[in-house]
């Protein structure tokens, strides 16, 4: 995943609570591959009527280009599905603005080089405002923490760990291998103090009952 | 002297390989538990040609879409691959997989405990957010996405930052016909969806420690709704009766050594948390959603709210929220007539959740069509071996396999668009259950009377001179 410190785009709003993973995307789009694209099963069920047709009063109908998305609070409640932050994504979302997000979403969002930027509601309110339905130039900068919609800048709050992962482009795994040794001495302490965490491997279930 | 410390300090400690400067965690992790759905890290893993680093520790589960009728001809092909997916990556990496026809199959968050395979003081991670369900033992469980899946298959370990504390503690006792499902929805309600983000969760208090473990399972697993990725719940005789002779759990001198080390797992009295919220039981009624997230809940004796009578933000969530579920403000909850039910999950799937259900379904007539799909294959034959079967079937449900079924609707099990649906799932999320289905969470108590009167129902006179 590469890093970035900086965007330029585009904001919309979407001026609902509790945009949740399950609106986000569908489980019924959950088994397709990534490599297949996930940003046509964004907000599939809020973008296209029951007859597969695109909404084209929906906001991200009339704006395909926008990159910033702003709503309000709990912003990818619900289920881990990383999924959710595929079809963000892919779709071109680098960043979401909110006053308060899902924890595993924004796990996930930070995973994925997605920005989960956490500002005040009174904040929030004034980004719909100023957007007024439509779609507006957008900045930001990670490293400082502000997001500049329409002119307005606003500082946005992140964890210190999520903004090093997110300007570095960080893989986990990667980092984590050169901790091998630290890993490794960690289980065969556990191990000798306490042997019964592993489970018998040889537990078969009677087959019949 | 160590300084006093919450139950949920002392599990993070304990499994804290170290800290980085920045204050991250990596966490070790004593058991992982994959299913369908971790397709998209078994991908990744395979994308660098990297084994499962532990696989004695990581236990794979056919749930999610796992059909709940003919399981032998699985027909919608999509269904066939998610699963054939999964074997093939258990195999791959000789994982023990419980499969469709496997006798332990079942939901992961209802067979781990009941294999044993979730014990107090573990540390165990799955990418599903109601992993919290395990911290009902006494375990540090959480929800992980499909990046941290494929981290811990890697490594098993993963990194966190330790969350706050909160501890909910519940007075009294809960009154009869109220179960844990109604104290989980009326602490969210109270606190909102995202009133304990960023925090995990120690339930205590008196209410709590007379619950089953099914009850604090119940418990824990809501714990998500209401924003925290954790939820735990000190173990004590309960807990220790519960697990012995599990399959999975320890055996011979590691049964004494293992309950040993567990009677330390409790907060210190003089530990310090982040939050703390008391909570009086007898105030808790039986408690029903009426709105598209599991914040939006009230009693069942009350009406349905007036947006206009909100502030101005939550007024329009809820005129929004009133508007998918066709419901008129100021109506009362009772009596508004249901197309349908649903009884199970990995919330309301377990034996105890099937008696209560039954107890009220006994003798009665089901007014409208219902699915009852257990937690897991043992809960199934438990049931057929009570009877209970016999009792759904009676009252006109269909009794079927085991899965997850209409809680999420991948493997086919969906509420229809606008139709309204009593359920004892987690969620009732906009199209949760299917395109336009309208969901209602109640305890599985209150699916059988909305149920048996083809309405949302209070439970208690139904129960009268029963149990
Ligand atoms: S029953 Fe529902 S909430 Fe539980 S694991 Fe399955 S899909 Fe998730």
């Amino acid at each position: 995943m590469a890093g970035w410190e900086r965007h330029e785009g585009v904001a919309v709003s979407l001026p609902l609570e509790g945009i949740d993973t399950d609106q986000l995307i569908p489980a019924r789009f959950m088994s397709a591959p990534r490599s297949a694209g996930y940003g046509g099963f964004l907000l599939h069920d809020m973008r296209f009527d029951p007859d597969g047709a695109l909404r084209p009063e929906m906001v991200l109908n009339r704006h395909p280009e926008a990159s910033v998305l702003v709503a309000r609070r709990n912003f990818g409640s619900g289920s881990s599905r990383e999924a959710a932050v595929y079809a963000l994504a892919d779709f071109g979302i680098r960043a979401v603005i909110a006053p308060s997000f899902g924890d595993i979403f924004a796990a996930n969002a930070v995973n994925n080089g997605l920005l989960p930027a956490q500002v005040s509601p009174d904040a929030v309110e004034r980004l719909i405002a100023a957007l007024n339905g439509g779609a507006a130039p957008a900045r930001i900068d990670l490293a400082v923490g502000t997001v500049t919609i329409a002119g307005q800048a606003i500082d946005f709050a992140l964890d210190a760990i999520w903004k090093r992962k997110l300007i570095n482009g960080w893989d986990d795994i990667d980092l984590t291998a050169s901790h091998r040794a630290e890993i490794a001495g960690f289980a065969d302490r556990r191990r000798r103090a306490a042997p019964w965490v592993w489970p018998a491997r040889d537990v078969r279930e009677p087959r019949a009952e | 002297m160590t300084a006093p410390a919450t139950l949920i300090d002392k599990l993070w400690d304990a499994h804290e390989i170290l800290r980085r400067e920045d204050g991250a965690s990596l966490l070790w992790i004593d058991r992982h538990l994959v299913h369908e759905g971790s397709h998209h890290a078994f991908a990744r893993l395979a994308a660098r040609q990297l084994p499962v680093a532990e696989p004695a520790l990581t236990f794979a589960v056919v749930d999610h879409y796992a059909p709940t009728r003919d399981r032998d001809h699985v027909a919608d092909p999509d269904v066939a691959r998610m699963i054939a997916t999964l074997g093939g990556n258990a195999r791959a990496h000789g994982l023990r997989e419980f499969d469709l026809g496997d006798p332990w199959q079942g939901i992961v968050h209802v067979i781990g405990p009941e294999l044993g395979l979730t014990l107090p003081g573990l540390a165990i991670t799955c990418g599903d957010s109601h992993s919290s369900t395990h911290g009902a033992f006494g375990a540090l469980a959480f929800g992980i996405g499909a990046t941290e899946v494929a981290h811990v298959l890697a490594t098993q370990t993963v990194w966190q930052r330790r969350p706050k504390t909160l501890r909910i503690s519940v007075s009294g006792t809960l009154s009869p016909a109220v179960t844990a499902k109604d104290l989980a929805l009326h602490w969210i309600a109270e606190l909102g969806a995202d009133g304990a983000r960023g925090h995990a969760i120690e339930y205590a208090g008196p209410a709590v420690r007379a619950l089953s473990m099914e009850g604090r399972m119940t418990l824990c697993n809501l714990s998500i709704e209401g924003g925290a990725r954790f939820g735990v719940i000190s173990p004590d005789e309960t807990t220790v009766a519960y697990l012995e002779a599990r399959p999975y759990a320890p055996a011979g001198a590691d049964w004494p050594a293992a309950v040993a080390q567990w009677q330390g797992l409790r907060s210190d009295p003089e530990a310090q948390f982040d939050r703390e919220i008391e909570i009086d039981g007898q105030a808790v009624a039986p408690t029903v959603t009426w709105g598209t997230s599991p914040e939006e809940a009230l009693p069942i004796t009350a009406r349905i709210p007036d947006p206009a009578t909100r502030p101005a933000r939550k007024a329009a969530q809820a005129r929004a929220a009133l508007a998918y579920m066709g419901l008129e403000p100021g109506r009362p909850l009772i009596g508004v007539p249901v197309d349908q039910v649903f009884i199970g999950s990995c919330t309301n799937g377990r034996i105890e959740d099937l008696r209560q259900a039954a107890l009220v379904l006994r003798g009665r007539k089901a007014k409208v069509p219902g699915l009852v799909s257990p937690g897991s294959s043992q809960v199934k034959r438990q049931a057929e071996r009570e009877g209970l079967d016999r009792v759904f079937a009676e009252a006109g449900l269909d009794w079927v396999a085991s899965g997850c079924s209409m809680c999420v609707g991948m493997n086919g099990d969906v509420v229809a668009p606008g139709k309204r649906c009593a359920s004892s799932t987690n969620r009732n999320f906009r199209g949760r259950q299917g395109r336009g289905a309208r969901t209602h969470l109640m305890s599985p108590a209150m699916v059988a009377a909305a149920a048996v009167t083809g309405a949302l129902a209070d439970v208690r006179p139904l129960l009268q001179g029963r149990g």
